[in-house]
């Protein structure tokens, strides 16, 4: 029977109370007595030299309290680079300038110019149409191959070349890699496009500055996965202002998906100005300003080369991919094509020797960083995709030869310099096989042919590293911030517990989930527990939500503090019943001695130490109240095997998706159906990557999907029905509850598998295609089926 | 948006009045006005909602057996109450989704004339006419090019008389971010002819394919479609080449003949 609490229930969440009748308290929500608002007037070229900004016609307009230009900013620091990679040579990446607002040049569509603060957000709007801007357009830079050609318009003038870094990884390997190509039986190779993507959450950025002129505090309200690293970068690097003067609250956040980690200009700009005129100020951001601001993610380009013996055994992966950076980077950004890519060539397989190289580059486009996945989903989809190539040229079975190449033993060191812990790929494709029903194919393709349509099956599996991750290890990597997670437990003198985490829940169901593990270390109800986050005041310093951290970290910093926790109840029960704090067993939240019926319940102790008159006040002081800070040993390696089957019209080239079949290990299970829903939300991203989605722009400059007019957005009908399965289980062997993450794993493992359908599909109709880039629309497989 | 004077007038005579005014402007369902309107790449100095006159409201049949639609019947209304000319009813139950459905007339789609719209592909090939304050409209003469019509300044439309085909079907192919069409035809067949409407492909907005209504008009079958226009002059965006809507002009043409049966 399934667990009705504790680890592996499946509690309704807990936080769908509030966001599904209306009242979730977002940031758009709050309003600071006596705020004025900002517009952002944002350049619409890609590239321009700045000439003049004549703002005394717009000063003068009703409502209007300050212009601000960059000259404002002349003497604060920039937005800030949170990652350092150092290149092939050993020398550090070329990291421009970041001014809050624009100083000099314009360097994409929708970088802020001027920023016009006014007592109302149409007054704000009116005067910035009265700025006169006087821009001279210079070329843009928009394909990564020509900004790296001889002569090509710099972004950043004060750079050497639109190169930001070339990385070589592991570059000693590079020589035994052209060397196992050459020898090589067979060498499949594929050239794609990982499609650059706008995440799109369902809540736009908004952030509220307000500043205490009497207490020389500032507060910063925002959206934000991670208020601390907010309030890190913001405070030190940009503003001066020191963490103690410094408070960020991040309340409910609509959706993040990476694109809410970043530290931007908005945010920076409402503080500063909240302080330079005493007001306090807003800006909630249009949707249309979410195209052209918010960090963009994907966008690689990339050749890789599959090298394999005479009996298909993998010897060699070689990659080079141009990763764009846009036209200034953004927080993580320099990791992501690096180390949260290049690290995951591997995949499920024991491919002796890799290399990768990566070109990282600028262009006059809108910042590109970590989205849901964040360099996983790019390498998965290449490896994946050259796998399956390599399978229909060899005429060998797409799952025998992936089986084939599994890794078996762990713990498993790759050539690309992670260990993953613990993995069972044959048990998790044996679950898949299940699931998927791959025996019933034929006749279902049958049934699809007799309607006309091409049915294909496309399978791909997946590796990730989450929980991300120990600070050692990704210091040496060029991270500038350590990655550990916090939790303070409180406990109430009633018996109560009150969890503040570092770990920030912007859909997730923390406050469902979290409670659950303490609800069965103590065994009480999950009632009992509440989680609070999202307010620098109130919790201690945590790194905050991304990279399927959450439980695994953050998760782990609680039950350490948990056993803190129990650890002294134990010692204040042992008091209570006059018995060696070693005899004190607890279960089922009552403290008992071993081998007596003498027991007391959780709230006696838990009031006993807030009301200590019978109390060993000269060992343990009163109170029950602890903190942990969790650094784990390695990352988390959840992996998983997907399936899906598309039928494709072969007069429209439209691509349905008929079945979709995921078996993940996660290891342990807090929450199967948090779990569940987190599978269903990625691969429906992941299917959104394939199918629909695609930021564009010309070459100008222009971003020609500047809307969801243009920009497709997966909706429930786009979507089928999801067979899921979590039960192959190998549990993480180094953090306390043996969990692996769950958060990116659908974005990460789907896309593959939709396009390896595809191809299947347009195969079986004698259509001789191999590849199609992603977002794999209609106009464009009936192109690839013209040939 | 920037400020607009708002009105509600309860009769066409008073609409007409009141957009008499410089650069006043009928407000519909406001599905596509409001949205241009918050960006501000308008500014009407007056607004005039048609949604309060009750004459140009409604769904019903004429004497001589045209549905007559107000100009200021919303989409739902056509989807639910157009039962004796069932393509069109099912063209207004797949436009946008019941939101857009609940605001957005027949009237402003028209006025507006989208090339990406559905409903001024049936007027085309329904041959119906549109009706104004001021005169009668062939569709033939009022559909003048993307986003053009033959309306003036100030006109409304108060009605739209759809002949009934004796089969009729709307076959549309979605663009896949906005779901308007990518390329829609609407196939209607009459006792004198086929006519055969296309909406989405054409960079001169919706426009009647003749080839494929005079080889229907003879042998009313999908084999009987000819092969596909010519891309000059379709649309080419991100969602599609000139030669994939091209291309699909022949498909959809072929499936809306065999859904009339
Ligand atoms: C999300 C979304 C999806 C959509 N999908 C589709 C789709 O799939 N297919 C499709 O065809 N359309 C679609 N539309 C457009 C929709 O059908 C609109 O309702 C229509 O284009 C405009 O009608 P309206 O009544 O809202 O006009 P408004 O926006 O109010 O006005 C549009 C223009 O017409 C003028 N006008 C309005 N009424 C009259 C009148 N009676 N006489 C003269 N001029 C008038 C206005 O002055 C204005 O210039 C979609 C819209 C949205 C927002």
């Amino acid at each position: 029977m399934p667990k009705d609490h504790g680890i592996g229930a499946s509690p309704k969440r807990r936080e769908d109370v509030r966001f599904l009748t209306g009242t979730g308290n977002y940031t758009d929500d709050i309003n600071v007595n006596g705020q004025a608002y900002v517009h952002f007037l944002r350049s619409d070229v890609a590239h321009g030299k700045i000439n003049g900004i004549g703002t005394d016609v717009a000063a003068a307009m009703p409502g209007v309290v300050r212009i601000f230009t960059g000259a404002d900013f002349e003497g604060v620091g920039g937005i800030p680079c949170g990652w350092q990679v150092t290149d092939r040579h050993g020398n550090p990446m070329q990291e421009p300038a970041h001014p809050v607002l624009a100083q000099g040049k314009v360097r994409h569509v929708g970088d802020p110019i001027a920023a016009v603060v006014a007592d109302t957000y149409e007054q704000a709007r009116d005067a910035a149409e009265a700025i006169e801007l006087d821009i001279e357009e210079l070329p843009a830079v928009v394909d990564m191959k020509a900004a790296l050609a001889e002569g090509a318009t710099k972004v950043h003038d004060d750079l050497e070349n639109n190169l930001c870094y070339d990385w070589g990884f592991v570059e000693e390997n590079k020589d035994a890699v052209d060397q196992a190509i050459k020898d090589a039986a067979h060498v499949t190779t594929l050239e794609l496009v990982n499609n650059r993507l706008i995440a799109n959450p369902m809540e736009p950025r908004v952030a509220i500055g307000d500043y205490n002129r009497a207490t020389d505090d500032s507060t910063l309200y925002t959206t934000s996965q991670n208020p601390h690293v907010i309030r890190l970068l913001m405070g030190a690097f940009v503003l001066g202002i020191p963490e103690h003067k410094l408070r960020v609250i991040a309340p409910d956040v609509g959706g993040g998906f990476g694109t809410k980690i970043f530290h931007y200009a908005e945010e920076a700009f409402c503080t500063f100005a909240a302080k330079a005129i005493n007001r306090p100020v807003k800006w909630t951001a249009s949707r249309s300003e979410a195209f052209m601001s918010d960090a963009h993610g994907r966008d690689h380009v990339t050749k890789i080369e599959l090298a394999l013996d005479k009996d298909n055994n993998f010897t060699a992966v070689r990659t080079e991919t141009y990763a764009n950076m846009g036209a200034y980077l953004s927080t993580f950004a320099p990791s992501v094509p690096t180390w949260l890519h290049g690290t995951l060539m591997a995949g499920n397989y024991r491919t002796p020797v890799i290399y990768v190289n990566v070109k990282a580059v600028f262009t006059n486009t809108v910042p590109v960083d970590a989205y849901r996945g964040a360099g996983r989903p790019e390498a998965t989809f290449q490896l994946e995709r050259v796998i399956d190539k390599a399978a229909r040229e060899l005429g060998v079975d797409p799952i025998a030869l992936r089986r084939q190449n599994f890794i078996t033993e762990f713990p498993y060191a790759t050539p690309v310099a992670v260990e993953y812990d613990t993995g069972d790929y044959h048990g998790t494709m044996d679950a898949l096989e299940k699931i998927a029903d791959l025996s019933g194919f034929e006749a279902r393709r049958k049934e699809s042919e007799a309607k006309g349509k091409l049915r294909g099956l496309g399978v791909n599996c997946y590796i990730e590293a989450c929980g991300i991750a120990p600070s050692n290890l990704v210091g040496q990597l060029g991270a500038r911030a350590g990655l550990y997670e916090s939790a303070t437990v409180r406990v109430n003198a009633t018996g109560g517990l009150v969890v503040m985490t570092g770990s920030h829940s912007h859909g997730q169901g923390h406050e469902t989930s979290f409670p659950q593990v303490i609800a069965e270390m103590i065994g009480i109800d999950e009632s009992m527990v509440e989680i609070v986050h999202g307010d620098t005041a109130n919790t201690p310093m945590g790194m905050g939500t991304y990279g399927s951290r959450s439980l695994a970290v953050g998760g782990s910093a609680m039950v350490r503090a948990t056993e803190k926790i129990i650890n002294k109840a134990k010692k204040i029960a042992a008091h209570l019943m006059e018995a060696a704090e070693a005899d004190i067993e607890l279960k089922d939240g009552q403290f008992s001695v071993a081998g007596t019926d003498k027991s007391v319940a959780w709230g006696d102790v838990t009031l006993a130490a807030y009301v200590p008159h019978n109390y060993p006040l000269e060992d343990i002081e009163p109170g029950l109240e602890e903190t942990a800070f969790y650094d784990p040993a390695n990352f988390t390696y959840p992996s998983g095997a997907y399936c899906c089957e598309v039928e494709v019209d072969p007069e429209t080239g439209k691509v349905t998706i008929e079945r979709f079949s995921a078996a993940d290990d996660f290891g342990n299970i807090v929450n199967p159906m948090i779990v569940d829903g987190q599978v269903h939300g990625g691969i429906g991203q992941g299917i959104g990557q394939a199918l629909l989605e695609g930021c564009v722009y010309d070459e100008d400059g222009q971003l020609l999907s500047a809307s969801y007019m243009d920009y497709a957005m997966p909706r429930a009908d786009d979507v089928p029905f999801y067979n899921v399965d979590h039960s192959s289980q190998t549990p993480c062997t180094h953090n306390p509850l043996g969990v692996k993450g769950c958060g990116e794993a659908g974005a990460i493992g789907s896309p593959p598998s939709v396009v390896n359908a595809v191809i299947d599909a347009l195969q079986s109709g004698g259509h001789d295609v191999t590849h199609i880039d992603m977002p794999v629309s209609p106009s464009r497989v009936w192109a690839a089926m013209q040939g | 948006m920037y400020n607009f004077d708002f009105e509600k007038p309860t009769s066409v005579a008073d609409a007409v009045a009141a957009l008499a005014g410089e650069d006043a402007q009928a407000l519909g369902g406001g599905q596509t006005l409001i949205p241009t309107l918050k960006q501000r790449l308008a500014s009407p100095s007056k607004l005039v909602s048609l949604a309060g006159i009750a004459d140009i409201k409604g769904v019903c049949m004429s004497d001589d057996g045209q549905v007559c639609v107000g100009g200021a019947t919303v989409h739902a209304d056509v989807a639910a109450n157009a039962g004796s000319y069932p393509a069109l009813a099912a063209l207004a139950c797949n436009i946008g989704d019941p939101a857009v459905r609940a605001r957005g007339t027949i009237g402003g789609s028209l006025a507006n004339n989208d090339p990406s719209a559905c409903y001024p592909s049936a007027a085309l090939a329904s041959g119906a006419t549109i009706v104004t304050n001021a005169r009668e409209i062939a569709a033939d003469d009022y559909f003048q090019g993307m986003f053009a019509t033959a309306l003036d300044e100030g006109e409304i439309i108060t009605e739209v008389r759809f002949p009934v085909p004796e089969a009729a079907n709307y076959q549309k192919f979605e663009q896949p971010a906005s779901r308007f069409a990518l390329v829609g035809v609407f196939v209607a067949r009459f006792a004198d002819g086929v006519r055969v409407a296309v909406t989405g492909a054409s960079e001169e907005g919706v426009f009647r394919w003749s080839a494929a209504e005079e080889a229907l008009s003879g042998n009313f079958s999908a084999d009987a479609v000819p092969a596909a226009p010519g891309a000059d002059g379709m649309i080419s965006d991100l969602h599609g080449t000139a030669a994939y809507r091209a291309h699909l002009i022949a498909v959809l043409t072929k499936r809306a003949v065999a859904a009339c049966g």
